[in-house]
């Protein structure tokens, strides 16, 4: 199963992954223009500090707490990925309590929003990691 | 063919069947997280679910999403349409089970008809817990808010303008409260406690609450009960009178235990049931509302009655009941609650020294010791609060952290390197450069 993984070491902390994750939910064909002025809401986030920084988003957990916790049955995990219905979800948060890393969100429409591998808009081919200058975002097949 | 369902009641277990019979009463979270967990081992065992209720299985904690019109009876099912044919479930729609009989290994109906099984799991939940109060039995629109018909049947009589008065300030209340407030009532709520959320809140972070609520026009009467109801009027213990046109109560509830108390299964104010859901009796499972199981936050036995817990235990049930040993002892209390746009998230337990930030309607509050961090109550700023619920599942020795950082922002920061590259990078065992 391919991932997104992370390796800190190669972190500039530029937030690209951010703009290209925010860019990607957006449809649009130009980044500058969808993006001009207004707050991004990505769902991959940069921590940083003391200049150290690295990139979050879904693990898409073996043990997924975020599922098996969520009250509606929005959150589901087919194929691997771990992806949310928002049809369903009533914003209630349960996922947000739950997710050891911090990767799950409120989101502006009222549901949460997670990282879905890019698979509703991308094909599956997660933007974050095109977009990543320094190879500190890869996907790739690294076993269990 | 021994999986036939028409052979149910008498079933006989003929020389080369080998096939399961599964039975689980009661169709809800529980129900749902055991038959995804045996499905997993045994596809051809047959599962029988038995409920008391008439419909397919739905989120409960979404009745009061449900009246304010955040969603529908369609997108309020907890799994899809085809959930019980895809699992080969045979559902039993409003039937009761009134016994079991263990040493028959069989579930009697209360149609008198018998269901046999080979592995059993109880997962019953819990029903409103209504206390004696004068004159109650003559009020006319008065509701307990648990089920889909209840909320329904509330729904039914609401109209504008109406005095809705509701007996109890906890969870269940509040969330009726913020259900029914979109249809133009009047709500008051009476509690016996002294503060709202009492199970879940302290002092500081309920009187938050309280003032949230009362700004969205909620009256309160709290350290109050209802002396009597004469009509439409109550009176509280001061004397006060309240006049209302429905009633709601939602004093608390209580875990349905009779099936297995009155087989002489071990019972407290849940069934109890060790770290692989097993009931006292053999072959005999609980999970869910009507069990009763270690709170790993403080080692006590509690009933936690939430819905994650629900579907794990059930799930552990599940995976034990289809032949693979599992354990579930990561069960702990968790809340995560919106009120009238304002989030509320707890978990663990308040005991040990307290970490404090709190401004307006931010608050936050850690409880730890021992190395370990033992509860949190969060109100406004709920970012990451998954993070610090981790602390609580995992046990995780603060000293192995930056206990000083994460008490200000939950992140992975606040880790080591190695353990974020674990996290992070799927590198286990790994020594990794600077």
């Amino acid at each position: 199963m391919k991932r997104v993984y992370v390796n800190e070491k190669w972190c500039l902390g530029c937030h690209l992954c951010e703009y290209y994750c925010a860019f990607a939910s957006t449809g649009g064909k130009d980044m500058a223009l969808v993006l001009k002025d207004i707050e991004i809401s990505p769902r991959i986030r940069i921590e940083e500090m003391d200049g150290i920084s690295f990139a979050v988003s879904c693990r898409h957990c073996d043990e997924p707490f975020c599922v098996k916790g969520c009250i509606t049955g929005a959150l589901s995990k087919n194929d691997g990925i771990i992806t949310i219905d928002k049809e369903k979800c009533i914003g209630c948060y349960t996922c947000v309590l739950s997710c050891p890393y911090g990767a799950v969100q409120p989101s502006d429409d009222g549901a949460i929003q997670k990282c879905e591998l890019c698979i509703k808009t991308h094909a599956g081919v997660p933007q974050c990691v095109l977009g990543c200058p320094n190879g500190a975002i890869v996907f790739e097949e690294r076993g269990a | 063919m021994c999986s036939g369902l028409s052979q149910r009641s008498n079933r006989v277990r003929g020389k080369g069947c080998l096939s399961m019979q599964y039975v689980i009463i009661g169709n809800s979270t529980a129900a749902v997280g055991a038959v995804e967990a045996i499905r997993r081992n045994d596809k051809e065992g047959s599962i029988v679910i038995i409920s008391n209720e008439s419909h397919h299985v739905y989120s409960r904690p979404l009745i009061s999403y449900l009246l304010l019109g955040k969603t529908d009876e369609h997108r309020m099912k907890y799994r899809g349409d085809n959930f019980y044919r895809d699992n080969k479930c045979e559902l039993m729609l409003n039937k009761t089970a009134v016994r079991i009989e263990p040493e028959k290994k069989q579930v009697i109906l209360d149609d008198g008809t018998s269901v046999s099984y080979d592995k059993l799991l109880v997962c019953t939940g819990s029903s409103p817990f209504v206390p004696p109060m004068p004159g109650l039995d003559e009020v006319k629109n008065k509701f307990t808010f648990y089920t889909l018909d209840d909320a329904r049947a509330l729904d039914n009589v609401l109209k504008e303008n109406m005095k809705v008065l509701i007996v109890g300030a906890g969870l269940i209340g509040l969330k009726c409260a913020e259900g029914i407030s979109k249809k133009n009532v009047e709500i008051t709520c009476v509690d016996l406690a002294p503060k709202v959320l009492s199970s879940i809140l302290d002092e500081e972070s309920s009187a938050i609450v309280k003032g949230h609520l009362e700004e969205h026009n909620i009256k309160f009467y709290l350290k109050q009960q209802i002396a009597k109801f004469e009509g439409n009027i109550a009176y509280l213990s001061d004397n006060t009178e309240i006049e209302f046109d429905v009633l709601v109560l939602a004093v608390g509830v209580r875990p349905n235990i009779s099936l297995i108390k009155d087989i002489g299964g071990k019972t407290n104010r849940g069934i109890i049931i060790d770290e692989r859901c097993r009931t006292s009796i053999p072959d005999i499972y609980a999970a869910g509302d009507c069990s009763e199981s270690i709170d790993i936050s403080s080692e006590e036995a509690k009933v936690m009655a939430l819905l994650p817990n629900a579907y794990m235990q059930g799930e552990c049930a599940g995976m034990n009941m289809s032949g693979v040993d599992f354990v579930f002892d990561k069960a702990f209390p968790m809340n995560s609650i919106g009120l009238f746009g304002l989030h509320i998230m707890t978990a663990g337990t308040y005991t040990g020294e307290v970490y404090s930030d709190s401004e307006q309607k931010n608050y936050k509050k850690l409880f730890y010791s021992n190395n370990r961090l033992n509860g949190f109550i969060l109100i406004g700023n709920i970012e990451k609060a998954g993070i610090y619920t981790s602390l609580i599942r995992e046990r995780t020795p603060l000293d192995t952290l930056n206990f000083e950082l994460i008490c200000k922002m939950p992140g992975l920061m606040a880790f080591s390197r190695k353990t974020r590259a674990e996290k992070l990078g799927g590198i286990k065992n790994e020594s990794i450069g600077a």
